[in-house]
């Protein structure tokens, strides 16, 4: 592997392990919080897969390329210029709605590319997304249902879906941008095209809001950033907290 | 201590979730390699975030120490990914007497929770559906029987 690659190979591992430790981090917030027990306990088991998930791919992301470091390094010391997730992922949890449109476009996501990741040239990777894709595919179908239940519910659940389906849309494009870095796994099989998987996404997507009567926004302006490590004021804040500990007390363990 | 005597001993482990069953009955147990007064053993998480992994890998430590190995070592292995379809009927038998529901059909990439058909482990009707999704731990979802009316927790196919 040339060093390019390697490069190129451990950003990509960032971002999906990053993609999973702050949506692991919002989802948790959920915690004694949820509209009622059993949600918050699926919350909680959400949030539980995603910071699994987090740890497999920081670790191995520690490993690819130049000093070596462990997963607990790169969730605790890193500021948010070094991160690369999504941008929808890092915004304030809001209200219930919010985080089931949020869930809902991350899932569809998450399914399709480690769908397309277990044919992986990287043998790592290819077994960590066959088990990865059944988790993601479970947090789809669960975030369907609710899109549903509150869709058809009530005029204000349905109202309060229609707001976040619109203010979340703006940061939906950015999950298939294709960087250099992403062209490179792609020449080497071992990341898939995002164009593509755009299209399945949408398809994804439009089958849901097909039976809860919502639709597709028109495209406006999109948010972009994360790929360069650019984000949202809201990152800074959420790794104040997570990082807390571990920038107060260095290697404190317990 | 040989090989297989070394596996047997190891079927002593509990799953720390389900107590019913060992680590060697579910599948987690995948590999044992001794080198003299050294172990290597080989496990394989069943969920990315099982809490339990932890666990499981310091009982293997303390068990083989206290038989008389110098070291052990415990690696985590992730391929071939765990299944449900690796767990022994034996073990499925173990969990439908403990009240827990075992997969019921053969592990496959698109999750159909809402038209497979469980059987409660109670009456064994199956006239059940499911409340939640998720239940007390990342592997099973909370179902209840129309039958018996008991609520029951399920082992999601994996
Ligand atoms: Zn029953």
């Amino acid at each position: 592997m040339t060093m390019e690659l390697k490069e190129a190979l451990q950003k990509f591992l960032l971002r999906l392990g990053d993609n999973a430790l702050i949506q692991g981090q919002r989802l948790s917030e959920w915690c004694s919080r949820a509209p009622m027990l059993e949600e918050d306990i699926a919350l909680s088991n959400l949030a539980l897969d995603h910071i699994g998930r987090a740890q497999v791919l920081l670790d191995y992301a520690g490993h690819t390329f130049g000093e070596i470091k462990t997963a607990d390094e790169l969730a605790f010391r890193r500021s948010e210029r070094e991160y690369y997730n999504f941008l929808m992922a890092e915004l304030p949890t809001g209200n219930f709605a919010f985080t089931i449109a949020k869930q809902l476009f991350l899932s569809a996501y998450e399914d399709l590319l480690y769908e397309a990741l277990c044919e992986s040239t990287d043998t790592h990777l290819s077994a960590f997304s066959l088990k990865a894709v059944k988790e993601a595919r479970y947090h789809f179908s669960h975030a369907a249902d609710w899109c549903m239940r509150l869709g058809l519910g009530t005029a204000e659940s349905h109202d309060k879906m229609v707001d976040a389906i619109h203010d979340l849309w703006a940061y939906t494009h950015e999950f298939f941008e294709m960087s250099d870095c992403d062209l490179l796994l792609l020449q080497h099989g071992i990341a898939p095209d995002q164009e593509k998987l755009k299209k399945n996404w949408l398809d994804k997507i439009g089958k849901v809001f097909m039976r809860t009567g919502f639709s597709i926004p028109q495209d406006t302006y999109q948010h972009r950033g994360s790929r360069q490590g650019i984000h949202t004021e809201h990152l800074g804040h959420l790794l104040c907290e997570m990082q807390y500990l571990q920038r107060s007390y260095p290697d404190a363990s317990w | 201590m040989e090989h297989t005597a070394v596996l047997e001993l190891l079927d002593q482990i509990p799953d720390p979730e389900i107590p019913v069953v060992s680590i060697r009955e579910m599948g987690i147990l995948r590999k044992v390699e001794l080198k003299n007064n050294h172990c290597d053993v080989y496990i394989t998480p069943t969920y990315t975030a099982c809490p339990a992994m932890a666990m499981i890998a310091s009982d293997i430590e303390a068990l083989l120490k206290s038989h008389g190995f110098k070291s052990v070592a415990v690696h985590t292995q992730l391929s071939p990914a765990w299944s449900t379809d690796w767990m022994s009927e034996g073990a499925r038998q173990k969990l439908r007497s403990f009240g827990i529901a075992p997969p019921a059909h053969q592990a496959c990439n698109s999750w159909a929770l809402e038209v497979m058909q469980v059987n409660c482990p109670n009456c064994g009707s199956n006239n059940t559906s499911v409340i939640s999704k998720f239940g007390s731990t990342a592997c099973k979802a909370l179902m209840r029987c129309e039958e018996c009316l008991e609520p029951f927790d399920y082992f999601k196919c994996h």
